[in-house]
């Protein structure tokens, strides 16, 4: 399948912090947001602004929900640098990096252009993909890591 | 802290005006405002007007039921209105209304 819009672009230091948090949330799942420009359409462009590590509610190795606290600070944060909460990652511990079906479920309150990057840790180097998921169809988005 | 209604300069009564945040979903039914202000004496008043405003918004703020939708986190300053009263968790003035989506999965 040819991948969809927008590229999902970071930058090493976010890149490794994402990733570095999803090592720290073991054995459970881990989660954050990214905060980014959106264009006049109001869509993400890609470009990842800032990146927020956040807790796992549900302090579980199956299932994550972003801790609604640190989705505030996020918030504030974003939006004093003119930025919105255009995504979020979370970790798949054991499975591939791609949309579970638990995923696909919740996603419908978020929006057919939110980014989901998902980080599988199954394997000794993680693997990081991006998503928007559109009802019930999956789309893989680019993506691109400045530096790496 | 004032609550409820309060008389303005010209002695009319005057609703809270509060601030609400609007999450990037939910912008284009708000002609792309991230930030809009409303008045009310409670939470579930506030939403009322932005509905009455905002059409749009009428399936994302409250469920069928009445109560706030599962699927958005709403915050009044630094407190989350589950813990308070929920949509009858009264406002005051300079309110800062935060609409957060829920974000999970697995």
């Amino acid at each position: 399948m040819p991948f969809a819009d927008p590229t999902l672009v970071l930058d090493l230091a976010q890149y490794r912090r994402v990733v570095a948090h999803c090592y720290d949330g073991l054995p459970d799942e881990a989660c954050g947001l990214f905060a980014g420009p959106v264009g006049d359409d109001l869509l993400p462009t890609g470009v990842v602004g800032e990146v927020y590590p956040c807790r796992n509610a549900d302090a579980s190795a199956r299932t994550y929900t972003i801790d609604t606290g640190d989705y505030l600070r996020a918030d504030r944060d974003a939006r004093s640098r003119d930025l919105d909460i255009v995504g979020g990652w979370h970790s798949h511990t054991h499975t591939e990096a791609y949309p579970s079906a638990t995923d696909v479920a919740k996603a419908r309150a978020l929006g057919p252009n939110f980014v989901f990057v998902i980080v599988s840790l199954k394997r000794a180097e993680p693997a990081v993909r991006a998503y928007r998921i559109v009802g019930d169809e999956i789309l893989e988005l680019p993506v691109r890591v400045e530096g790496l | 802290m004032r609550v409820g209604f309060h008389r303005g300069m010209d002695g009319k009564v005057v609703a809270m005006a509060v601030e609400v945040r609007l999450p990037t979903l939910l912008r284009p039914v708000a002609d792309g405002s991230s930030s809009v202000s409303a008045e009310g004496e409670t939470v579930g008043d506030v939403f009322r007007q932005l509905i009455g405003r905002y059409p749009g918004l009428a399936d994302n703020l409250i469920g069928e039921d009445g109560s706030l939708h599962k699927f958005v986190n709403v915050y009044r300053n630094d407190d989350d209105i589950r813990y308070l009263d929920a949509l009858d968790t009264k406002v005051a003035d300079g309110d800062v209304i935060s609409i957060l989506p829920a974000v999970a999965g697995g």
